[in-house]
């Protein structure tokens, strides 16, 4: 791996004098106490839920014979597990009908506000809590969804965590948690022409591997990320998990606030001000001192795509799968697993090969600025004869917006199938799987092995890069297809605009 | 849980994710139980079928058993999935070694009562070393002294766990009988 990112190491030293960072301030708020020898114990202002993490905790407090017990602090919805066609229909698969009716009736009995299906809230979880305005600075935000991260884009400390913790929150309102070491990542710069917030990310966590953030919570700063929108920030952060790191999070700002502003649950009036007031003073100070800290040129990142089989095993699209010799010799074995699993050579292109599916959609990309930014590139232009495209919108309302903006007849006229919002190919919970041996160019945030289908081989890439894979039927560069400046505006603007 | 003592299952295997430990379409029971016969489902089976396991994956290779688990680093890294925590415990594994954990999963096997023990990475070659001379080498893993020991060599390291989970996995408490007895100064903090 080239070194081409300055990478800083600090003893964190919590001497009085010294700053805090945006982590600190939040977390600090929310301690409720700490035990000796252990973890803290932290308040949980926000609390989401979906059919296939939450049952088990339902069935947890059912059997110690006690409530929820702040109801009005979770949300629900139906996602991972929803087909994405026909879903007026009753789910045709028994044990996903089954965990989506379980969700219906846990939410019923323990008062729990539920957009399901049907509903013109529901969504992926990540998509919709930005969307209604629920997620806001400064707030602690926990999902039994390891890209909670997403919500990190906010300036709040939110996180993933498994089902027993989910128990824990929706009994307690409360989790117990080590305080996590902080790392900031700087993208400062410009990002050239076709790189967009994907590529960022992709590229990170390709210089510092899938597991260099384990034990980390990450603060995205610099320029570059300053110059992103919301939906942009929140593609960022929604990958913090996919380097190891527990969360991401970029510091509020006037993008931030204009975002939430006249949100269904954003805060209203006096409340907005008061609101509006404390959310200012969420930034790490000047002083404020981080573990690691890592400097990233925004010049020097490209379109990526990955070629293997975890998120760290990303290139730029105009570059080559590694050779052997590039590759230390610990990871070797792995490597060439990965490889195996891929059918791909060392030391071969990536431009050019391939692809038999394109999937849009999931947590990571599925917003109405990524099937905007996709629209404005396909349009005029028809898929490849043998190309199957999936575009799955990240929530009803994304998809009502997507169809008044005329984006939906675009898709059409290109080939494309709009399919209605869920998780869908991202994890291949319901039908919607790729087929063994098969390619598929996905905007997701897993390249696992049969993360998309048993055996399927996925290639993690920017909804652009997706876009043009769709139109060549290749993995292709798609800053040779972008073509006069105007074009390049648009989709320049697309990644700005709120 | 104090002392686990067991041949092992070797799993050389770098970056395991949650995928690979349970897919995704076998996460569709609403109950904690039965995830045990789905663990590692693709390394184990081809084409999916029980009837055709893959000979070279250990977990079908009948010289290695045992209630302890040890994996290469980062292992359980991906999605938050406790299902892959219980999958691991039903199969009967008590311990999961390995060199470095990924977060979610190492809280997730701490609170299903699976100890997730952190060794040196010069250490975890050690172990591999001594069961690939010995399919049949014990280990043993004391929680109270916090190390871990490979009988056959007398090799010995200590592990880290924090002293609040240690008492919790030795007398079989969780955080949630904790959480609610502090149900006051949970409501204390709510005022303010």
């Amino acid at each position: 791996m080239s070194e081409s990112y300055q990478n800083k190491s600090y003893q964190r030293t919590p001497l009085g004098g010294l700053g805090r960072t945006l982590f600190d301030k939040i977390w600090d708020r929310h301690v409720i106490k700490q035990i000796e020898g252990g973890p803290s114990v932290i308040y949980i202002d926000k609390h989401f839920i979906h059919e296939v993490t939450s049952p088990q905790a339902f069935a947890g407090l059912n059997k110690r014979g006690i409530k929820v017990f702040r109801p009005l602090q979770t949300v629900a919805t139906a996602d991972h597990n929803v087909p994405t066609l026909d879903q007026h229909l009753p789910i045709k698969e028994e044990l996903s009908r089954r965990q989506v009716e379980a969700l219906k009736e846990n939410c019923a009995e323990h008062g729990i506000e539920l957009y399901g299906l049907g509903h013109p809230f529901q969504g992926i979880v990540h998509v919709i809590g930005p969307e209604l305005g629920i997620t806001q600075p400064g707030l602690t935000i926990v999902c039994g969804d390891s890209h909670t991260s997403t919500h990190g884009a906010f300036g709040s400390v939110a996180f993933g965590i498994g089902t027993s913790e989910v128990e824990m929150v929706l009994a307690t309102q409360c989790l117990l948690q080590t305080k996590p070491k902080l790392m900031r990542i700087n993208v400062d710069g410009e990002l050239a022409k076709g790189v967009v917030s994907k590529d960022i990310i992709l590229y990170i966590i390709s210089q510092i591997s899938a597991s260099g953030a384990t034990g980390f919570f990450v603060e995205y700063a610099g320029s570059a990320i300053r110059s992103l929108s919301m939906e942009a920030r929140m593609t960022i952060c929604n990958m913090s998990i996919e380097m190891g790191a527990r969360g991401g999070m970029i510091a509020p700002d006037e993008t931030t606030f204009s975002y939430i502003k006249g949100r269904k649950f954003a805060p209203q009036g006096a409340d907005w001000d008061r609101k509006l007031a404390e959310w200012k003073e969420l930034y790490s100070d000047g002083n404020a001192m981080f573990d690691k800290e890592i400097f990233i040129n925004a010049k020097d990142i490209e379109p990526m795509i990955t070629y293997g089989t975890n998120p760290g095993m990303g290139i730029a699209v105009t570059g080559h799968v590694p050779l052997l010799n590039e590759i230390n010799e610990k990871e070797k074995a792995s490597f060439e697993k990965s490889l195996n699993y891929m059918g791909l050579q060392p030391g071969s292109n990536m431009k050019g090969k391939k692809v038999d599916y394109v999937f849009i959609g999931s947590c990571t990309n599925s917003r109405i600025e990524d099937l905007r930014m996709v629209a404005g590139f396909v349009k005029g232009k028809k898929k490849a004869d043998d190309v199957q495209v999936w575009i799955v919108p990240g929530s009803k309302q994304v998809e009502k917006q997507a169809i008044e903006e005329g984006i939906d007849k675009i898709f059409e006229q290109a080939g494309f199938q709009l399919r209605q919002p869920g998780c869908s190919a991202c994890l291949g919970m319901n039908e919607d799987k790729i087929p063994a041996g098969k390619y598929c160019i996905s905007t997701s945030n897993r390249n696992f092995e049969g993360r998309q289908g048993p055996n399927a081989r996925t290639f993690l890439a920017s909804p652009l890069t997706a876009a043009a894979a769709a139109i060549t039927g290749k993995v292709c560069d798609v800053r040779e297809m972008l073509g006069t400046e105007n074009e390049n505006d648009v989709l320049t603007r697309t990644q700005i605009y709120n | 849980m104090s002392v686990v003592r067991s041949t092992t299952v070797p799993l050389n295997i770098e970056n395991v994710d949650t995928d690979q430990i349970i897919p995704a379409r076998f996460l569709k029971a609403t109950s904690r139980e039965g995830f045990g016969k789905n663990l590692f489902r693709d390394w184990r089976y081809n084409n999916d079928d029980e009837a055709q396991p893959k000979k070279d994956f250990v977990l079908n290779d009948p010289a290695y058993s045992g209630r302890i688990l040890v994996a290469a680093r980062n292992f359980g890294c991906g999605s938050s999935r406790e299902h892959a925590a219980w999958a691991i415990k039903d199969a009967g594994f008590e311990v999961v070694v390995s060199s470095f954990f990924a977060d979610i999963f190492k809280s997730n096997a701490l609170n299903n009562f699976l100890l997730p023990v952190q060794v040196s990475e010069e250490f975890l070659k050690r172990i591999f070393e001594a069961v690939s001379k010995d399919p049949q080498a014990e280990m043993e893993v004391n929680l109270e002294k916090q190390t871990f020991t490979i009988v056959s060599t007398g090799e010995e390291e200590a592990f880290e766990i924090n002293a609040y989970k240690k008492t919790c996995l030795l007398n079989g408490y969780d955080d949630i009988d904790y959480l609610l007895s502090i149900k006051k100064e949970v409501e204390e903090f709510e005022t303010h």
